[in-house]
């Protein structure tokens, strides 16, 4: 078996993909059970909801998406240009700088040290050691592209190139602080201000992370796997600069009917409506790349993986600019509706992508001709799949059930429900999502087992899932 | 379509990829950071004092946003459940803001004055004892830890000097005597009690 430097890296992204999902989406699973039965945070500092929940999300985003997103990058942009990775040592460091700022952040969200801004909690010193690592991975990135052997740059890497150079620019302009001592700071822009930077940052750490790196995915494993060319080459170039130019204003949807201006609001909701086009641009591009071949959907699980995840996103792609109407983001704001939503995006479309993405890569990977298992391929989708469901669903019908119950007035002008009412209403949703949870969880481990016996097979075994060249 | 110019050319794709992300901030964030209503102070708004500015720095360290929103949006049964909705120039003194985007729990904006030290000391130690209903952590340990007075000289005189927070000088030679014995527990409630008094709580 020959190994190349290429590969090897790729490796290491691969695995650390799994490991950090399986952590992130563990911390989940406790967190999702606390919010049904409260004593499981103990009274333990180190162990309460608050301060969970941000660990819980940087992990699954940055560590589990970030892992398999750089992974992928240098995997595809390698393979694309037919060229070596520019800067081995470097793209070394990448790897084990970001695991480092991983590890950071595991040893101080827990232990209080935060920003306290969503999905960019980490503070101020891990935020500057994560911008050398950025910039050394934007180099290596655009360093294999400069040398390449193709004359056309394939359509995956201008999604990735848009997704790097974006969150260079998100993550500096957000965390401009003053820093009080090593973990305390405080940020240059004041109240209102800062709440629209954050959240210009935190739609478009959605936008560029958690959407366009992971069409860049998209691009590559579909047709790799379908053994199809991309279904529509014009497609692709018109809803990548339409997806890019307009993801940016939709930020202010977060803070409809706030203290933010009106117009600024305004202006977030029409970029939002707007942004429903070149979304589904890049849906219909991928799962229409499966026209002529669609007898796969029954045979491959992984492309049922890879499709079922362009339907997710494509539903969520939906339901974000409708929750991004004035009047429906009145009921859905501040309730679980928006908790529903996110993990449609994030279950739904960024985990199944990674999921899928990494059956077809791993066996490539180690020099094996597929999986272990077919079969175990085939009941992770499902139960994941399924888990998802539960989830989403458990979250919709609590998030709608506390909109109405928060806005209901009694003839007399007053308020129907104590808030306490409706928390005390939401406890069996919260079980149900923790069961869909459990579940997506579940899968992870069925995946870890799948792989580590790929990787551990002597020979290059009986099934043959991956076969596309 | 002349799109292969830029498909062959990573150095024009990358600076066309950087225009076009960079119209949005440029056109809804700069104008905002000039707009009067949201920048300029409330007249009533004073900036936290060292004890207050503690409980702030622990409330962001707990992680409070997580569950509890602070921005009353102007809708009939927000304003009678929570108090006037919020003006952006209640705010300028947060830094950062701590608007959250999640209502596990009720808003806090106007929390301020609506109970007692006492009640809120009963109910971080054990939020059940008070509100069987909730499935809030209890904070026990803010009771035992003392307030980081360093910290709390530190953050005023970099809210003085870098953003010209109005504080007195006496404010800041004081800083430190007057979070000195203090729990964190005492300044978490102090902050919670400044919580949206610039208005008063009433809707008219």
């Amino acid at each position: 078996m020959k190994t190349n430097f290429n590969d090897e890296i790729v490796k290491k992204f691969a695995l650390v993909t799994i490991i950090w999902g399986i952590v992130g989406m563990l911390v989940g699973v406790i967190i999702a059970a606390q919010m049904a039965w409260p004593a499981l945070n103990f009274d333990l500092p180190f162990l309460t909801f608050s301060r969970l929940r941000p660990l819980h999300t940087n992990a699954v985003i940055f560590a589990f998406g970030g892992n398999a997103l750089i992974g992928t990058s240098f995997y595809v942009v390698y393979k694309t240009c037919k060229a070596n990775l520019f800067a081995p040592k470097l793209a070394s460091f990448v790897f084990w700088g970001y695991q480092l700022v991983i590890v950071a952040a595991v040893f101080t969200l827990p232990f209080g040290y935060t920003q306290s801004r969503e999905y960019a909690e980490l503070i101020w010193p891990i935020d500057i050691f994560l911008t050398i690592v950025w910039i050394a991975y934007a180099v290596v990135f655009f360093g294999t592209i400069t040398k390449r052997k193709e004359k056309h740059i394939y359509v995956a890497n201008w999604f990735y190139a848009a997704f790097i150079i974006t969150i260079a620019l998100l993550h500096i302009v957000n965390n401009l602080q003053i820093p009080v001592n090593w973990h305390l700071s405080y940020s240059i822009y004041p109240g209102a201000v800062d709440a629209l930077v954050q959240w210009w940052y935190g739609h478009n750490a959605v936008g560029f992370f958690l959407t366009a790196g992971f069409l860049g995915m998209m691009y590559y494993f579909i047709p790799k796997q379908a053994g199809r060319p991309v279904y529509s080459y014009r497609l692709s170039i018109v809803h990548f600069w339409a997806l890019i130019s307009s993801y940016m204003w939709a930020g202010p949807h977060h803070l409809h009917y706030t203290s933010l201006p009106d117009w600024a609001q305004s202006l977030g909701m029409v970029f939002s409506l707007i942004l429903l086009a070149p979304s589904w641009g890049g849906m219909i591009n991928g799962i229409m790349t499966l026209s002529g071949a669609w007898h796969k959907l029954r045979d491959d699980p992984i492309i049922k993986l890879l499709i079922v995840s362009l339907s997710f996103y494509g539903m969520s792609t939906f339901e974000g600019p409708m929750m991004a109407i004035k009047t429906v983001n009145a009921l859905s704001h501040y309730t679980d509706w928006t908790i529903g939503h996110v993990h449609s995006g994030a279950l739904g479309w960024v985990a199944l992508m990674t999921i899928g993405s990494l059956y077809v890569l791993i066996p490539k990977l180690w020099g094996k001709k597929g999986m272990y298992s077919t079969d175990l391929i085939n009941v992770h989708f499902w139960v994941a799949t399924l888990g998802i469901v539960l989830y989403i669903a458990s979250m919709w019908i609590a998030g709608v059930m506390q909109g109405l119950m928060w806005r209901d007035i009694n003839a007399d002008g007053t308020v129907v429900y104590s808030f306490a009412e409706t928390v005390k209403a939401t406890y069996p949703y919260y079980i149900a999502r923790f069961l869909g949870g459990v579940m997506f969880l579940g899968g992870m481990f069925i995946m870890l087992y799948n792989v580590i016996k790929t990787i551990s097979a002597k020979n290059t075994n009986e099934e043959v899932v991956g076969e596309a060249a | 379509m002349k799109h292969h110019i830029i498909e062959k050319n990573i150095g024009l794709m990358g600076v066309l990829i950087a225009i076009v992300i960079s119209f949005a901030g440029l056109v809804e964030i700069v104008p905002l950071m000039f707009q009067a209503s949201v920048v300029e102070a409330h007249p009533n708004l004073k900036p936290y004092t060292a004890l207050q500015l503690a409980g702030r720095d622990i409330y962001i360290s707990e992680g409070c946003y997580n569950c509890h929103s602070q921005n009353i949006r102007p809708f009939v049964d927000e304003t009678l459940r929570y108090g006037h909705y919020s003006q952006a120039n209640e705010f300028v003194y947060d830094r950062p803001f701590q608007w959250g985007s999640k209502r596990t729990g009720p808003d806090l904006h106007r929390v301020g004055g609506k109970f007692s030290d006492d009640w809120h000391e009963t109910h971080l130690l054990d939020p059940r004892s008070v509100v069987p209903e909730s499935n809030m952590p209890g904070y026990p340990w803010l009771a035992e830890q003392m307030v980081d007075a360093e910290q709390v000289d530190a953050g005023m005189r970099v809210l003085k000097d870098w953003f010209d927070h109005p504080y007195t000088q006496e404010q800041l030679a004081n800083a430190k005597a007057d979070v000195e014995g203090k729990t964190k527990m005492q300044a978490l409630i102090a902050y919670l009690q400044v919580l949206g008094t610039a208005i008063p709580r009433s809707y008219k």
